[in-house]
């Protein structure tokens, strides 16, 4: 009995960390992008239109790193209509982030029609770690994933030091708290965004194409299903910390985990298992309020408004 | 490198030509880019534009069609119109709508056996409560805790989607279904009347109208409208001006979730007279209505145009998606760009825009 249970443990802690991968992907973009003082609800939208083009470029060329590098070109061209109306036209964050994840859920639809059903012929596979990947539970906890694992987990780190211990990442933050202030010092406000912006769309690209090529590995349409929103509560439980979306996300991935482990022993309908990372993500964003009061901090503080300079 | 900058100047005047104009400029440049989209797809798009229209708009059957998707869209499209423009981000209406399905289904079950008269009322107020219950969380929570609607409206979609699920898998299941995930047919007593030989359930109808003016009248006429109005157009200058903020949220959101129960409750006993799976129930109305909102320009009796056109759209939708094999996504590239076009619309209407490079 303890030995199932112990088991059961085990594989769900090593199955937590794929299932929140995509989201882990998806949350590091954001939390730039928001860093600049642009809030982008399209992640949905440029992660399903990452699943699709990397499925469908590594299905039709036969490779991997085409797939990957399709999947995030689509996330940032999403980015870029975001940037565009946002940045650029100004217009209201909100309404814009939502036509684009529209767009992307229609236009992913239509582009992977062909691919429905198809099994991916070269899907990621697990990395051959000599040594590591034989030692007892932590070589099957820790060492037998792909190689996209290993690279989400890496940017974390990388882009912590970058936000908090550089120049790029100083100007990014100088930009999202006062941007007047920030073209006052001379940077180049639209252009920062832009980047910002367009660097989440690369990652919700990433994500999607994570989804599509190792954890699926299959295009179905909608597939991303309700992940691109789970990412930006992320963002504001991660405080816009990437450390903290590392935590956030592989917590995520363990509750989409057990949502579908729990099914059988507890005999709970999977109707009302598949609430609890809606449910949760409310929860998330509840306890994240109490905390940002208590600590004095919050999101940027130019947060979704546009700038421009005439209105200095 | 350099970003090119657009220059805004504030129009001191708005001719009264202007927005007309610029939303139908919109509408032909979203057109123009949907084309291209269709085409870059592999879709002929003049084949696809015409079947829509055909679909839509150029029969009989095709027009009634048209009428009867465009009731939810209208009540739906309403109440967003009202909290949009108090700047509260209600994304959730989808949800709104299925839990307002579940509370009349959930009426009906419980007096069988009340006479129709008494039944459909009560089962049109159950759903509006249901909906407007069900808005009222992501508002408590934004007022309470300052929790961004935006994301917890759209989480309860989810939510609300499973539950429906749940219920007709599960408890609510029918006796003489075949194993299909559906309710019972409801008694005839809590079937809303339609017109011969259509599906437009007119009572729902008329009352999607009378809200559509009435909610015209309390934006443009009393001092709660005065409030949400303020609200939307600058928060500062409302809290000076001594408006309960929260008071106004919590108002808008409740009454576009209970429009959005009503919504369902229309679907429930006008269309389908049983529950069914959210799939089955509503093609994603709560968020197209987000667009007849936009496309009215918030403008609560405007929305009766935009909800016909894009009730056309979805009866085209649906039909190239037969015709032409399409996934039912299809409809969302339309919606997407639509809203986009709409929106930088919105903007020439308020500022002159100079090019820099």
């Amino acid at each position: 009995m303890l030995n199932e249970v112990l088991n059961f443990i085990l594989a769900a802690l090593r199955a937590a960390i794929p299932a929140g991968t995509p989201l882990l992907f998806g949350t590091l973009g954001e939390t730039y992008a928001e860093r600049s003082g642009v809030l982008n609800l399209g992640v949905e939208g440029m992660m399903i239109m990452g699943a699709v083009s990397g499925f469908a470029a590594a299905q039709s060329t036969g490779s991997v790193w085409l797939g990957i590098a399709a999947a995030a070109a689509a996330g940032t061209m999403m980015a870029l209509i975001h940037a565009f109306a946002s940045v650029s036209l100004r217009v209201n964050q909100v309404v814009s982030g939502l036509a684009l994840t529209m767009l992307g859920l229609g236009v992913s639809g239509l582009m992977g029609k062909t691919f429905v059903g198809q099994p991916l012929a070269v899907r990621l596979r697990p990395l051959h770690i000599p040594v590591l990947r034989d030692l007892p539970i932590i070589g099957i906890l820790l060492f037998r994933f792909d190689g996209m694992v290993y690279f989400s987990i890496l940017l974390v780190p990388l882009l912590w030091f970058v936000l908090y211990k550089t120049r790029i990442g100083l100007t990014l933050r100088s930009v999202g708290e006062n941007p007047a202030a920030a073209d006052a010092q001379g940077v180049n406000v639209p252009l920062v965004r832009y980047a910002a912006v367009m660097f989440g769309g690369v990652m919700a690209g990433l994500g999607g194409a994570y989804l599509s090529m190792a954890y699926a590995p299959a295009w179905v349409e909608g597939m991303t299903s309700g992940a691109g929103w789970i990412v930006i509560a992320l963002t504001i439980f991660a405080i816009w910390d990437p450390r903290r979306a590392l935590l956030g996300a592989y917590l995520f991935g363990g509750v989409r985990v057990l949502q579908f482990r729990l099914q059988k022993p507890l005999g709970i309908s999977p109707n009302l298992l598949n609430m609890l990372p809606f449910l949760l993500t409310i929860m998330v964003l509840w306890l994240s309020s109490g905390q940002a009061a208590k600590r004095r901090i919050g999101a940027p503080a130019a947060l979704m408004q546009a700038y421009a300079r005439e209105e200095r | 490198m350099s970003i090119p900058r657009i220059r805004f100047e504030k129009r001191l005047s708005v001719p009264r030509w202007l927005p007309a104009a610029s939303l139908i400029v919109a509408l032909v440049l979203a057109m123009l880019t949907i084309a291209v989209i269709f085409y870059l797809l592999g879709v002929d798009p003049i084949v696809a534009f015409q079947r829509i229209f055909r679909g839509g708009f150029g029969s009989r059957f095709g027009l009634q069609e048209t009428v009867t998707k465009s009731i939810p869209l209208l009540l739906i499209g309403v109440g967003l119109a009202l909290a949009f423009r108090g700047r509260v981000y209600n994304i959730g209406a989808e949800g709104q709508l299925l839990i307002g399905a579940i509370f009349a289904t959930g009426m009906q079950r419980v007096f069988p056996n009340w006479p129709a008269y008494l039944l459909l009322p009560a089962m049109f107020v159950a759903g509006a409560v249901g909906g407007a219950l069900w808005a009222a969380i992501p508002a408590l929570l934004k007022a309470r805790f300052r929790i961004d609607e935006v994301l917890t409206s759209l989480m309860l979609v989810y939510v609300a989607s499973e539950a429906v699920k749940y219920l007709v898998y599960g408890p609510w299941r029918g006796a003489d279904t075949r194993g299909f995930p559906i309710t019972d047919e409801f008694p005839a007593a809590a079937q809303i009347p339609s017109l011969a030989s259509a599906r437009i359930h007119y009572p729902t109808l008329i009352l999607a109208l009378l809200f559509a003016v009435l909610l015209y009248f309390l934006l443009a006429r009393t001092k709660l409208g005065y409030e949400v109005r303020v609200t939307g157009e600058n928060p500062e200058a409302s809290r000076y001006a001594g408006v309960n903020y929260q008071k106004v949220a919590l108002f808008v959101m409740v009454i576009s979730g209970g429009l959005a129960g009503l919504a369902g409750m229309g679907e429930v006993a006008g269309i389908h007279y049983r529950l069914r799976p959210p799939e089955a129930l509503s093609p994603g109305y709560g968020f197209t209505a987000i667009i007849v909102a936009w496309l009215a320009r918030l403008n609560p009796l405007a929305t009766i145009l935009s909800a016909f056109l894009l009730g056309g759209l979805l009866v085209g939708g649906d039909a190239i998606q037969i015709a032409l094999s399409l996934p039912a996504a299809t409809v969302q590239i339309f919606n997407g760009v639509i809203l986009l076009f709409v929106i930088a619309a919105e903007l020439f209407n308020q500022y002159r825009l100079r090019l820099e490079v």
